[in-house]
Parts: structure tokens; sequence; C-alpha cells
């Protein structure tokens, strides 16, 4: 059984491969890449796997929303990815790359009895990236 | 080929384990241990999985579905008190989890005595837009 709870944050960004020219990386990322960023509100789907304990509960809800805000929520939520999170100074903010940021930030805290399962985040309501977490 | 029918309904409840105080409940459960009792816009989705038969081109007949989810569940637990009017949430605590369960119970034992070849897949319940429970045959 899973378990899964939808957050918000909003962040803004920019799109730039270091190791590529600005001419290519304006025709790679378009838009995404214009010099001054740009922002989206993210949601975040954090899904949690077990069997309901004596409270018929797989996660406490409490202990979910503290652990996704205290690793994720203040270090995201209304910051410039690229300047304001250390990881982004050397990596691209795609959402492909916030996944795994978010996976990692969540996994070195993680001490809820339940296993962390699948991430979901939407950058506008037209895209989603999921990741399956490993066992 | 996996179809996916929504239903939908609301109901109150009180999420509070009878062997322990009041005290504890609050602790585990906040508000949602109120002792009067509060509401959810429940949404269910329910989805089975088979092959569509050659003739009518379907996998199941979503009225039919749609009938059973009205018998199973939103008859017997729409505008319902949970935990005083539908059981087994007289004894078990109605939290997402356990009524996810519950409607998987009744759903995948009828669709298995009345309907071959066609299995439930998959029940999610939201609880709220935030908040939602899948069950799956492994859980």
């Amino acid at each position: 059984m899973t378990l899964t709870r939808r957050y918000r944050f909003a962040a803004s960004h920019r799109l730039h491969a270091d190791a590529l020219s600005e001419e290519e990386n304006r025709i790679l990322y378009g838009k995404c890449n214009n010099p001054y960023g740009h922002g989206h509100d993210y949601v975040l789907e954090v899904t949690v796997e077990g069997v309901p304990d004596s409270s018929g509960q797989i996660a406490d809800r409490a202990s979910l929303d503290e652990m996704v805000r205290g690793q994720v929520l203040s270090r995201l939520d209304h910051m410039n990815l690229n300047q304001d999170v250390r990881e982004f100074r050397t990596l691209v903010p795609t959402t492909e790359n916030l996944a795994s940021l978010i996976e990692k930030m969540l996994l070195e805290h993680w001490n809820l009895p339940a296993r962390l399962a699948r991430l979901r985040i939407s950058e506008t309501e037209r895209n989603a990236f999921e990741l399956e977490i490993a066992r | 080929m996996r179809i996916t029918r929504k239903a939908e309904f609301s109901a109150s409840h009180v999420c509070a384990n009878a062997a322990w105080s009041a005290e504890e409940n609050r602790k585990v459960y906040g508000l949602s241990a109120n002792p009067n009792g509060h509401g959810h816009n429940y949404v269910l989705e329910v989805t089975v999985e088979g092959d569509p038969d050659p003739v009518t081109g379907m996998v199941f007949d979503l009225r039919e579905l749609k009938e059973i989810l009205n018998q199973e569940v939103v008859e017997p637990m729409d505008h319902r008190f949970l935990n005083r009017e539908v059981p087994p949430f007289d004894h078990v605590v109605p939290t997402a989890e356990n009524i996810a369960a519950e409607i998987w119970r009744r759903l995948e034992e009828r669709i298995r005595r009345e309907h071959h070849g066609v299995h439930l897949a998959n029940v999610r319940l939201y609880e709220t837009a935030d908040l939602y429970v899948d069950v799956g045959a492994e859980s």
C-alpha cells in the first residue's frame, strides 16, 4: 500500500549548461535559457510504501510533513535554484536534476518506518517527472 | 489493458483508537481526532485490468462498474458518519489507508466472483486533493 502527499513550492531557475556555447544553450533550452531566469509553481508528490501500523496509518502525516518541509521545502521554496541552492551552482536545474536532488535530500535524513517509494514533480500543469526510488 | 472509473462520496469520520487515551489520540491524529467528527469529499479511482472482449471491444462495461461502485461504496458510505454507520469502522479506525483497504476488499471479491478474465488492479482513494492512498494486489 502506498500513501502520497502533495506539496507545493515556488522557485526560479535558468537552464544553462556551462559545457555548451551561448548559441547552443539558446537552441537547446529556448526561453528557459533567458539570462535572468524565470519561475514555476512546482508541485511535488511524495509517495511512501508500507503497511498500516496500529494507528491505521502507513506514515504519520505530521512526521512526513516535517521531513519534507525540513529537508526540501525550506531549501527550495521561494528560492533561485541556480543561486540559492548549492548543488545547482554546478548542475543545470532541470526538473530531472531537481527530482534526483530531492531524492538525495530526503534519503539522507529519512527516519520514517515507511519506505520512500516515488517522487513526482510537475513544473507546470502540462508536464510531470517521476522517479521510482530503488529498494 | 487497464481502465479507471471515478466515483465520489462525502462522509464524516473520527480518527481515534478506542484503546488509547484522548491525549494519545490527539498526539497521533491531530485535528482528525476531534471527537464529534469532521468530513471529507472522498474521490475514488478504481482501476480494472483485462483484455478487451473481441466482440464488444470492452474490458469491462463501465455502466456495470459504476453500478458495482454505487452498491459497494457510494450507497453505503455517501453522507454517512463512517464510525457510527458503516462497519467495520465501528471498530477499525477510518484512516484513508483503512478505508481504501476496505474498498479494495469489497470490490475485489465481487469482481472476482462475477467477472471472469478481469481483475481489480488498483484502488486510489483521495481524502483531499493533497493526500491519497493506493491499494494494489501486492498490498
